[in-house]
């Protein structure tokens, strides 16, 4: 076996349900959700990781495996098909001691410590699978390097009437961070944690450990160890990041986030060469667009075939639109197939969805109207006519 | 039987010199983000062939670019897997000569590859074709039969092909015997077009490369083929499912613009468990934006269009400016082209620019060229 020894390695948290995007979630843990035509939520932190030279990733996995595990693979994709380290999925499992679910995000860690220590990383990088973002996790890790850091959090400006959503870090002129309140009424500052945390690696296992000894506690970095340490008098910073961050969650961020790609200038932009989000690819056809389409401002990828008209939506790889089809405001996963006549607006459909000839999907935007979502290999009949606001799953 | 691939990278790069001066005919970009190799390639991955010698004998760099370590094609394998086979030159040779050799001489030049594989046969293959094709039923039928060469055949309407200077024409019996095997260049009327695809038995092409090395046989068809019809054990398939020849750049242009059509795309790409592999390079989506304007076009990923696009087809990282209107062209990979610019029947190669307001057009039957890198 080679062995070098690794800086900084990285363990994804993947294991979450996403129970706020319901039936977007019934089939697929949350950082499979698709995103931006042909992604999935997890390309952004995989991406970045690579990206900052980050070649070991742990990705903690509970809810709804199968997918993500397929999506993963080898990590191929993101050049995470090393001889030593790479990605490596990390299920619970059991010991001679027995075994147990991962009880909170503190407790999936603990849980591959051995993980982390079997690469001797001085450096542990704590990131979630439920934002979409590019950040070079390098620039964090020299700033927790230049601060003496044990624990440096980053931290995002938020408005401050959004500020009681998140975790507010409070802190001094220098970054360092003297109190953190979770989703506070009254925020006095705007600086949200973004759920990215980088420990020195002894003092994070030493308060894991202290941590899982506690029956009280509820095993959450948020809940229990940042609190802990804080108190402790721990060395804690805040790394203040500026740039396009979304918390992917609900149903009308994540499509707010997908219509972040579209406009003349999008407030987030994925092309060019230089911070390259990875996806695992398809193999599907190019895209054909019929001789009668009408295609404005959207964004569209491999396998599909338009012949109906798109405008302001983002569509998935291998989806059908039908001449006559109406799809507007939309974000379509994936493989699905919007008939002649039917009409689409305001709306996500999941994967494999058959909308039938002449149906009514959402309503206009403009009316005010709630998103209407579909789920995964769900069949609309022809004619039929589904509400806005819905949330249909098998 | 098993098989192992051979693929023939440089012959028949004479046939488009337009497209060829910068790449091998393997590594020539075709249907927005292929290149001509990725249809053979698939063919053999698609049909259980992993282990493939691709032989190749100058202007290579951008299929070593474009092959990698085989990766995409799940051809990176530590048993097997893709083996580049450039030309054998000693340091006492003289060097290699600008054309590629005879067949047999190339073939030659592959024997240690040759030798080392145990399958019992090989797939030959060149890369001027496009298709998908099962080559697991043309194996079973090369066993079954029991031949020593198994030629597939396509038969085709010689008028609408835009053909190369010669092909070969094959005549078989109603048992698939080949009784005829004939290199012209057929003007009109239905013929049984050799698809450039043989599978050899192993023991037949290790007797063939030694016979001529005693010999000095150069040509596989000449010395080899023709000298031995009625005796060897000549077979042909007869494929009938979707297929391109590039024999001319009007043929590429015919062939490239026969993708608008569905039957066309369905027979090459619509294929259950045959999907056509390529180099993946991670583009962002195709970006609509407002005032594009696009019809009857086949497009890759990564393309910013806010012209009129018509009839044409759009390789990846393409932007198509304002006012401009692209009609009836092929545009490969970031062909940049500015605002108020109007393209018709036109070909532009890799990173090519076309600067604001410019005309260009040629016309269906003499496509306008304009080289790699290029600005206009």
């Amino acid at each position: 076996m080679i062995f070098r020894k690794k800086e900084c390695v990285a363990m994804l948290l993947a294991g979450g349900q996403g129970s706020r995007l319901y039936a977007l979630t019934k089939k697929v843990a949350k950082p499979a959700v698709r995103f931006g035509g042909k992604y999935r939520i997890i390309d952004f932190p995989l991406s970045n990781c690579v990206n900052s030279g980050i070649d070991t990733v742990g990705v903690l996995t509970q809810y709804q495996p199968l997918v993500l595990n397929e999506y993963i693979g080898n990590g191929l994709p993101w050049d995470l098909d090393r001889s030593f380290g790479g990605v490596k999925i990390l299920p619970p499992y059991q010991g001679q001691k027995g075994g147990d679910w991962y009880k909170g995000t503190a407790n999936a860690i603990y849980q591959n410590l051995a993980f982390i220590n079997r690469y001797d990383a001085d450096y542990v990088l704590i990131l979630s699978g439920d934002h979409i973002y590019k950040m070079d996790y390098d620039k964090m890790l020299d700033f927790h390097k230049a601060k003496g850091a044990d624990c440096t959090i980053a931290v995002i400006d938020v408005p401050l009437e959004e500020a009681s959503r998140f975790g507010i870090m409070s802190t001094n002129p220098d970054g360092s961070i003297y109190k953190f309140t979770e989703k506070p009424k009254n925020p006095d500052s705007t600086n949200a944690s973004m759920g990215i945390y980088i420990f020195n690696r002894k003092k994070l296992c030493d308060y894991l450990i202290a941590d899982e000894a506690d029956p009280a506690s509820s095993n959450d970095f948020g809940k229990n160890i940042i609190p802990n340490m804080l108190a402790a008098g721990e060395k804690m910073y805040a790394f203040p990041f500026e740039g396009y961050w979304k918390d992917v969650g609900t149903i009308s961020s994540l499509w707010e986030a997908n219509m972040d790609l579209l406009g003349d200038t999008p407030v987030l932009d994925l092309s060019g060469n230089d911070w390259r989000i990875f996806a695992r690819h398809s193999a599907s056809a190019p895209q054909f667009v019929g001789a009668r389409a009408s295609i404005e401002n959207c964004y569209i990828t491999e396998g599909c075939e338009i012949y109906g008209t798109v405008k302001n939506s983002v569509v998935g790889p291998g989806v059908k639109i039908m001449a006559g089809a109406h799809v507007e405001d939309c974000v379509l996963m994936g493989d699905c197939v919007i008939e002649t006549g039917a009409t689409v607006q305001y709306a996500i459909i999941d994967s494999d969805v058959v909308i039938g000839e002449g149906a009514t999907v959402g309503a206009p935007r403009a009316t005010g109207a709630e998103i209407a979502v579909v789920g995964e290999n769900i069949t609309i009949a022809a004619g039929a006519t589904i509400e806005p606001g819905a949330m249909l799953s098998e | 039987m098993t098989a192992a691939g051979l693929i023939f990278a440089n012959i028949h790069d004479q046939s488009i010199p337009e497209l060829t001066r910068v790449r091998s005919m393997a590594s020539v970009p075709f249907g927005c983000r292929y290149r001509l190799i990725d249809f053979t390639l698939s063919n053999m991955v698609n049909s259980g062939i992993n282990r493939i010698g691709l032989i190749t004998h100058h202007n290579y760099q951008s299929l070593l670019d474009h092959i990698g370590t085989g990766k995409d094609w799940d051809l990176a394998r530590r048993s097997g897997g893709i083996k580049l086979i450039p030309p054998y030159v000693t340091a006492y040779d003289q060097g290699v000569s600008g054309t590629p050799a005879h067949r047999l001489e190339t073939l030659f030049g592959a024997r240690n590859f040759i030798a080392h594989c145990n399958e019992d046969c090989f797939v030959l293959s060149d890369c001027d074709i496009i298709c998908n094709i099962d080559l697991s039923e043309v194996i079973e039928y090369h066993a079954a039969t029991g031949a020593d060469i198994t030629f597939v055949t396509k038969r085709v309407d010689a008028s609408s092909m835009h053909l190369a200077e010669q092909v070969s024409i094959i005549a078989a019996d109603e048992n698939g015997v080949v009784t005829d095997f004939t290199c012209t260049r057929p003007e009109e009327g239905i013929v049984n077009l050799y698809t450039n695809i043989m599978i050899v038995s192993r023991a037949y092409l290790l007797n063939v490369l030694n016979n001529a090395a005693a010999h000095g046989h150069r040509s596989l068809f000449t010395d080899v083929i023709a000298p031995s019809l009625g005796k060897a054990n000549y077979r042909a398939y007869e494929y009938d499912g979707w297929y391109a020849y590039i024999g001319s750049l009007e043929g590429y242009f015919a062939s490239s613009m026969d993708m608008l059509a569905k039957e066309a795309r369905e027979g090459l790409f619509g294929i259950k468990n045959r999907p056509v592999l390529t180099k993946v390079r991670n583009s962002a989506p195709t970006k609509y934006k407002e005032g594009a304007d696009v019809k009857n076009s086949f497009i890759a990923d990564g393309c910013v269009i806010e012209g009129t696009v018509e009839n044409s087809i759009l390789f990846r990282g393409v932007k198509v400016g304002k006012g401009t209107v692209v009609k009836n062209s092929i545009l490969m990979q970031d062909t940049y082209t500015g605002s108020d610019v109007t393209l018709n029947c036109v070909i532009t190669d890799k990173d090519v620019t076309i600067r604001d307001g410019r005309h260009l057009s040629g016309h269906e039957t003499m496509p306008f060229f304009v080289g790699k890198g290029v600005s206009v």
